[in-house]
């Protein structure tokens, strides 16, 4: 017995539902697609979803591209996800096409960003049979998504897909895989596609448990040394204005994770930059001297906390708000858990302490920012400006300049990616864009073409290194066939940096397979894609390089920057060490 | 501490295995696990015995509540319950043996259901712990083959998981 029988009990036909004529399992498809208002997809075909390409032929509400390998396909949905808030759609072929696809599936499950993932599977009848191109895809990609389905009946493909983009927005988004077999694409059925849909197993709270957020506001009026953790699900769930607004009414600190950067302005006073393991000096010793905190969409990850023991080790209150129940109390005991949607939650605690008696503690709360400030002299964020060689962090500070702290700002994952959140100051949510919980080297200029796509007249700008850059570098030529002009720094050391600093801190200086021969001409490289390259050599040259290649609107512009290959990230927190246990330059080995 | 889950699924492909994956992709431990549809044919009910801490427990049961074919669940250990094992059991039944095991089964309000010139088959139901002191009871060399079903649970009195 399937159980969308079960679904249609509950989902009796409304009026804004979407009906049509019998039509083909692909048209089915594109019609759903229509009726989520998709703009784009990015997508590769093969074998099993030549039907779906047919249909995508024949239409033009949305845009498809073709990028030149399916993990990019799945990375530049995620990065339009990431920016606008929108589900993301990919679509690949079968067997390999889905393989390719999985590294991009994991990434936008661990940072839990909505996609829907149309694949291709082999003809119902094949499956199981080890056919040309055939492999588990519901199986293979399990373990990475917040659901998938396996359609097997053409009749249930309207109201299987209904179900992916639902499951995918709402609640913790996630990524959902939709895997269609190929004759499923080409039996024909009644299109019905629901407005809205109830589903028995999977109703999502949104309102905070009053109770709850009542003796949470009472504790946040007391503290004496108070602090406020933010992370990528106040980003998730468009709460930046509130959390705003929220802190400011309370005059207490701020700290963001990787994840949440964007989500509290960085250029405001009562931010202290991000915290973890290359976290500043003074919101990591803020994190451990607070004693109430209020987590807010964040997890205590391990890049965050650093060792559990010793971030125990000195007692505080704490509150946690998350939409998920499973992220509370996983790694940190929490005193008061809130289960919600932030937005709500927050618009709601911001009321009750509008309406609270006047604080009393605010001769403490002064004193715990004096505390504070103490730390922030530490300026542990300080390098070598005087260096004629180029300083990497220089490289962000000026496109953070001349981008006026508005550009997106695309991250593949390394030393760049920490450099790249330590100094260039979000302001805004959802332009900051990086792969914070997979850590997925390549992301970048996937994630930039996705971006620019969708928001043509922005910068969009990837800053990566020579290692990240190669693995998905082939986008370059979808940047060109696709009109996606987008500025790669690339940061380029020689060296995978950031294996490099941990071999140099923890490996006595053993740099086994992190030096990087036989780079390619990188200059020559982006004028074969079509694109401008530049290489970058001196400091002097850093700024004039930039000014240029923004002027250049409507050309993807590749800059090679060849910097420091010495230079390493602090502060920095050592795996295992407590958050404290900061290094904050070579002067600490 | 031995905690005993029920949970109500959507009876669909896929939603057993999304289950006993989640326990091995968080390394939880299953001690056992039984599941069929209920008078509802598009519910499963499946009753996890799993060990572990309370934190852990508690994780287990967050986690299985975010899977999206997961309508509902309980731990049934947080309160009056009972819970039934099925044991089907093969033993040696020759000479002297045949009156002893026949004894052995009586004591443990089991039934023989199959019988040869060598061999019984008993039939016994329990908890978990009457199914192990069976096998305490009778003679290890005389045990050709055991079956168990895995616990089986349900709350005492008004405790009642349904959708």
């Amino acid at each position: 017995m399937n159980a969308n029988n079960s679904a249609e009990l509950l989902n009796p036909a409304k009026q804004n539902d979407v009906s049509g004529p019998e039509m083909i399992g692909a048209e089915i498809l594109v019609h759903a697609l229509h009726a989520e208002g998709v703009e784009f997809v990015w997508g590769y075909p093969g074998g099993s979803v030549l039907y779906i390409y047919d249909e995508i032929f024949k239409q033009n509400k949305f845009e498809h591209i073709l990028v030149r390998h399916e993990q990019a396909a799945v990375h530049a949905a995620d990065g339009y996800a990431r920016a606008t808030g929108n589900v993301g759609v990919a679509l690949v072929t079968s067997g390999p096409g889905v393989t390719n696809a999985v590294t991009g599936i994991a990434t936008a499950y661990m940072d839990s960003i909505p996609m829907v993932i149309i694949t291709g599977n082999v003809p119902t009848h094949a499956i199981g049979e080890d056919a040309f191109q055939e492999c588990d895809t519901v199986g293979i990609t399990r373990p990475i998504v917040k659901h998938n389905f396996l359609v097997k009946d053409v009749k249930d493909l309207a109201l299987t897909l209904k179900k992916a983009f639902h499951i995918a927005k709402t609640g913790r988004p996630g990524p959902v895989v939709v895997d269609i077999p190929k004759d499923v694409s080409f039996q024909k059925a009644p299109f019905h596609y629901p407005s809205d849909l109830m589903m028995r197993s999977y109703n999502p709270v949104s309102k905070g448990h009053s109770g709850q957020i009542r003796k949470a506001v009472s504790l946040l009026l007391e503290a004496e040394r108070p602090y406020i953790y933010t992370g990528g699900g106040v980003i998730l769930s468009d709460a930046a204005a509130e959390l705003k607004a929220f802190a400011e009414l309370l005059g207490y600190p701020v700290t963001n994770t990787l994840m949440g950067l964007g989500g509290f302005p960085g250029t405001h006073p009562n931010f202290v930059g991000m915290l973890g393991m290359h976290g500043t000096y003074e919101a990591n010793m803020s994190m451990q001297h607070c004693d109430v905190l209020i987590a807010i969409g964040a997890r205590f990850d391990d890049r965050v906390i650093g060792n559990p023991k010793h971030f125990a080790s000195n007692p505080r209150k704490i509150i946690h708000i998350d939409i998920d129940p499973s992220v509370i109390s996983k790694r940190v005991k929490v005193d008061v858990p809130i289960v919600g949607n932030l937005k709500e939650v927050l618009v709601e605690m911001t009321a009750l302490i509008q309406s609270s008696p006047a604080r009393k503690n605010q001769a403490k709360v002064d004193a715990w920012w004096s505390q504070i400030n103490e730390w922030r002299k530490k300026d542990c964020l300080k390098y070598d400006r005087d260096s004629e060689i180029v300083k990497p962090q220089y490289v962000v500070e000026k496109i953070w300049e001349l981008t006026k702290g508005d550009a997106f700002i695309c991250s593949d994952v390394g030393q760049h990616q920490m450099w790249a959140a330590q100094f260039y100051k979000f302001d805004k949510p959802r332009r900051w864009i990086n792969s914070g919980g997979l850590g997925t080297m390549g992301v970048g200029l996937p994630y930039a073409m996705g971006i620019k796509k969708k928001f043509p007249d922005s910068e969009v700008v990837t800053i990566t290194g020579e290692g990240s850059i190669q693995m998905c570098i082939q986008e370059l030529s979808t940047c060109l066939q696709y009109d996606t002009p987008v500025k790669v720094v690339s940061l380029n050391n020689r060296y995978l940096g950031m294996v490099r600093q941990w071999q140099e801190l923890t490996y006595d200086k053993r740099y086994s397979h992190s030096y990087m021969d036989s780079l390619p001409d990188f200059v020559k490289l982006a004028e074969a894609f079509g694109h401008v390259g530049m290489r970058i050599e001196k400091k002097s040259d850093v700024e004039p390089a930039l000014r240029e290649a923004f002027k250049l609107k409507d050309r993807t512009v590749f800059m090679d920057f060849q910097t420091d290959p010495g230079e390493n990230v602090w502060p920095m927190v050592q795996a295992g060490k407590g958050i404290t246990e900061m290094l904050l330059g070579s002067e600490d080995l | 501490m031995r905690h005993i889950i029920s949970v109500l699924l959507e009876n669909e492909p896929g939603a057993l295995s999304r289950v006993v994956g989640l326990f091995s992709a968080r390394g939880y431990n299953i001690e056992s696990l039984t599941v069929a549809p209920t008078e509802d044919p598009s519910l499963s009910r499946m009753t996890i015995v799993s060990i572990g801490s309370e934190d852990v427990v508690e994780q287990i049961t967050k986690h299985l509540n975010r899977l999206v074919d997961v309508v509902k669940l309980i731990d049934l250990s947080d309160g009056p319950h009972i819970e039934r094992e099925l044991m089907l059991i093969k033993v040696r039944a020759v000479g002297k043996e045949r009156e002893e095991m026949k004894r052995m089964t009586d004591i443990f309000r089991g039934r023989v259901i199959d019988v040869t010139d060598k061999s019984y088959t008993i039939e016994l139901t329990g908890d978990a712990a009457k199914l192990d002191a069976f096998i305490e009871a009778v003679d290890k060399s005389a045990i050709l083959e055991t079956v168990r079903t895995g616990t089986s649970g349900v709350g005492r009195g008004e405790r009642i998981l349904k959708a």
